[in-house]
C-alpha cells in the first residue's frame, strides 16, 4: 500500500493478525491432539488435561491394538470399493447425461432438464425411500452404498458448465468425420474436460470416504460397513467388542507401562481416528485447489 | 443389437420421411441411449419413493404392499399434530436454525472481509487453506472431537475447574446442546462458507477503491461502503437458503451428538422420523411427519424467494 496508515489502521491490523491466528489454531487444536495422543503413552493420555501438545512417551502400542481390529481393515476395503465404484459409475453416467444437455434442442429436452431438476426441491423423504430399497431387495448389499448414491443433479449441471466450455468446433469437426455422440463423448470432449472430471471425482470421493448415513439405515451385516461406520462405533459410543478383548489380552504389556484398560480404550481410539483421516489430510494440501475450484464452478449455475 | 437397432430405426425413417418429430427422434438415437441410464435411474430412486409418499395416508402392512394396504386419510397427521412431540420438535428445529442464523450464517461473511484486509498474501493464503480443513472431515470425526473435548474429564472441564468454575456435562445437560451444535457447525463450515464471499470480493472493481483512497475514505469506510455492498447480493441469495431451509435439521448430527436424557431440546423432526418408522417400524406415521417437514419447507422457500424478489429484486428463480 503507497497510502500510509494511521495508527488506529495498524492496531486493526495487529488485531485482525491475531485473531486469524486463533482461528488457525482451533482450527488445528483437535487433530493435532489426536494426532498426538495417538503416538503417547497411554498413561500421559489422562494425566495432561486433556490437551496433548507433543507426544508423551512415543511409541505404537495403540496402532498395533487398532490395526489388530479385523473389522477396520475390512471397513477400509469396503469404503475404497463404495467410493471407487460410486464415483466411477456416477462419472461415466453422468457424463453422458451431462453431454444431452449441453448438445441443442432436442426432443423431450425440457421433459428431461424438468425431471432432473424436480428432484433438487422434492423427495420421497427417508421412509418411502428405505421401503423403495427394500422392494428393489438392495437392503444389506454392497450395491445399495453407491448405486442409489452416485447420480445427482448438481453434479450433473456442473459437468455441464465444464463441457460447455470446449469448443464446439472440435465436436463439430467430429461429427463431420462421421463419430457419433458417444464418441464424441468418451473420445474428444472428456479427455479436454480433465480438470472439471477431476474436481467431481474428488468431491464424490471425499463424499463416500465420509459417508455413513446409508449403512445405519440399510446394513446390518458389519462385513459390509464402510470406514465411518466403524469409527461411529469406536469414536462416539465408546463401544468395541473386538478391541476391547484385545484390550484385555495385551494387558500384561499395558500395565507393565503403567497404562490400564480405559486409557488403552482412549488411545486406540485416537490412533483409529489418525488412520481414518490420514489420507484425507496427507492429499488435502495437494488437492485444496482443485475444491475450491468446485465451489467456483457450482456456484456459476445459481 | 445395434446393427439391427439401427436397421430398424432406418426403416422406420423410410416410412416417416416427413414426419419432423421422427426425424429428431431419429437423429438424435444417440443422445436418448446416453440419457437412459440417468432417467431409469431417477425413475427408480428418486420417482418411486415420491410415489411412496401415499404410505403417509395408509396403514401399511408389510405382506400387503403399499398398493393393497387400507387407506387411513389424515388419521398420522392428526395423530401428530395433536401429540406431546409436535410443538417440541418445531422448536427444537425452529430454535437451532434460528441460533445457526443469528452466529453462524455471519461467520464466514466476517472472515471473508477480515481476510480482504490481510496484506500480507502469503499468510492469507496459509489462514485461508487451513481453515478449509474440517470442510473435509466427516461429521463423525468432529462429533468425536467434540466428545472428546467436552468430556467430563476432557480439555473444557479441566480450564472451567482451573479457572475455578463448575465442571458442566456437556452432553448429559439439555440447555448445552445447541450451543455445541453451532459451535461445532461454524468450525466446520467457517472457512469455507467464506470462499463464495471472497470470490465475489475479488471481482470487484480495484478502481472503486482507488477512487475511494483519493476521496479520503479510510479503511474501514471501504470496507461498509465499498466491500460489504457488493456481496450484499450473494448474502441474500445465501440468506433465501437459510430461510427456506429454517425447519430443517440435518439428521446425521445431532443423531451422533444426542441421547434420551436430552431430546428435550436436541430431539429434531429428522431423528424423530427415524426413531419412530426405522426403529419403531411406524411407517406411515413416521412418513406423514416427514411430509410435513417438507411441506413446510417448501412453502418456506417459496415465501422467501417472494419476498426476497419483492424488496431487492434477488431470487433463485
Amino acid at each position: 500500500m503507497v497510502i500510509k496508515k494511521t495508527f488506529g489502521e495498524k492496531i486493526f491490523d495487529v488485531f485482525n493478525i491475531i485473531l486469524m491466528l486463533i482461528l488457525v489454531v482451533v482450527t488445528l487444536l483437535p487433530f493435532l491432539h489426536v494426532i498426538f495422543s495417538s503416538f503417547s503413552s497411554s498413561k500421559y493420555i489422562m494425566q495432561t488435561k486433556g490437551l496433548m501438545l507433543w507426544p508423551k512417551g512415543f511409541n505404537t502400542k495403540a496402532y498395533e491394538l487398532a490395526l489388530e481390529n479385523p473389522i477396520l481393515g475390512r471397513s477400509y476395503i469396503n469404503t475404497i470399493i463404495y467410493a471407487a465404484s460410486g464415483t466411477f459409475l456416477g462419472i461415466f453416467l453422468m457424463s453422458m447425461a451431462a453431454y444431452a444437455l449441453v448438445k441443442p434442442e432436442w426432443p423431450l429436452k425440457k421433459t428431461f432438464i424438468i425431471m432432473i431438476m424436480i428432484t433438487m426441491f422434492f423427495g420421497g423423504g427417508l421412509i418411502p425411500t428405505y421401503i423403495n430399497i427394500r422392494n428393489l431387495r438392495l437392503l444389506n448389499t454392497m450395491w445399495v452404498m453407491f448405486l442409489p448414491s452416485c447420480i445427482n443433479t448438481w453434479t450433473i449441471m456442473v459437468l455441464r458448465t465444464g463441457f460447455n466450455q470446449v469448443p464446439s468446433s472440435i465436436a463439430e469437426s467430429a461429427y463431420m468425420d462421421g463419430a457419433n455422440d458417444l464418441i464424441i463423448l468418451f473420445k474428444f470432449i472428456m479427455p479436454l474436460s480433465k480438470a472439471v472430471l477431476a474436481v467431481v471425482a474428488l468431491f464424490s470421493i471425499v463424499g463416500y470416504w465420509n459417508s455413513w448415513f446409508p449403512a445405519l439405515i440399510y446394513l446390518k451385516d458389519r462385513k459390509l460397513y464402510p470406514l465411518q461406520m466403524v469409527l461411529r462405533e469406536v469414536v462416539t459410543l465408546g463401544e468395541n467388542a473386538g478391541i476391547e478383548q484385545m484390550i484385555l489380552d495385551s494387558m500384561s504389556d499395558i500395565a507393565e507401562e503403567g497404562g490400564d484398560f480405559i486409557t488403552m480404550r482412549e488411545a486406540i481410539k485416537y490412533a483409529t481416528i489418525t488412520i481414518a483421516i490420514g489420507p484425507i489430510i496427507l492429499v488435502y494440501p495437494f488437492l485444496q485447489r482443485y475444491f475450491v475450484k468446485g465451489v467456483m464452478i457450482g456456484s456459476l449455475k445459481g | 443389437m445395434r446393427v439391427t437397432t439401427s436397421n430398424r430405426i432406418n426403416k422406420i425413417s423410410t416410412n416417416l420421411k416427413n414426419n419432423d418429430t421422427m426425424r429428431m427422434l431419429i437423429k438424435n438415437r444417440y443422445i436418448y441411449l446416453m440419457i437412459l441410464p440417468v432417467t431409469i435411474h431417477y425413475i427408480v430412486f428418486s420417482y418411486f419413493p415420491m410415489y411412496g409418499i401415499i404410505i403417509a395416508f395408509k396403514d401399511f402392512k408389510a405382506s400387503l404392499g403399499i398398493i393393497r394396504s387400507p387407506w387411513v386419510g389424515f388419521a398420522y397427521f392428526r395423530e401428530f399434530f395433536s401429540s406431546y412431540y409436535f410443538w417440541r420438535l418445531i422448536r427444537n428445529n425452529l430454535l437451532l436454525n434460528i441460533y445457526l442464523l443469528i452466529f453462524a450464517f455471519p461467520a464466514p461473511i466476517v472472515l471473508a472481509l477480515l481476510l480482504n484486509e490481510i496484506d500480507n498474501l502469503r499468510f492469507k493464503k496459509i489462514v485461508q487453506t487451513i481453515s478449509y480443513l474440517p470442510h473435509f472431515i466427516s461429521i463423525v470425526i468432529v462429533v468425536g472431537f467434540l466428545k472428546d473435548f467436552f468430556a467430563r474429564e476432557g480439555f473444557v472441564n479441566n480450564m472451567l475447574s482451573a479457572l475455578g468454575m463448575e465442571p458442566q456435562a456437556f452432553f448429559q445437560d439439555p440447555k448445552w446442546f445447541r450451543p455445541l451444535y453451532v459451535a461445532s457447525d461454524i468450525w466446520k463450515g467457517v472457512g469455507w462458507g467464506s470462499i463464495i464471499y471472497i470470490s465475489t470480493i475479488s471481482s470487484i472493481d480495484q478502481e472503486m477503491y482507488e477512487a475511494a483512497i483519493i476521496d479520503g475514505a479510510t479503511r474501514f469506510q471501504r470496507a461498509m461502503h465499498i466491500t460489504l455492498p457488493s456481496i450484499s447480493a450473494t448474502i441474500i441469495l445465501m440468506l433465501i437458503f437459510r430461510m427456506g431451509n429454517i425447519l430443517n435439521v440435518g439428521f446425521e448430527k445431532v443423531f451422533l451428538m444426542y441421547n434420551p436424557s436430552i431430546y428435550e431440546t436436541a430431539d429434531v423432526i429428522s431423528t424423530f422420523v427415524y426413531r419412530r418408522g426405522l426403529q419403531g417400524a411406524q411407517y406411515g406415521y413416521a412418513a406423514a411427519v416427514g411430509i410435513f417437514n417438507s411441506v413446510v419447507a417448501f412453502i418456506m422457500i417459496v415465501i422467501s424467494n417472494y419476498v426476497s424478489r419483492k424488496f431487492t429484486e434477488m431470487s433463485i428463480w
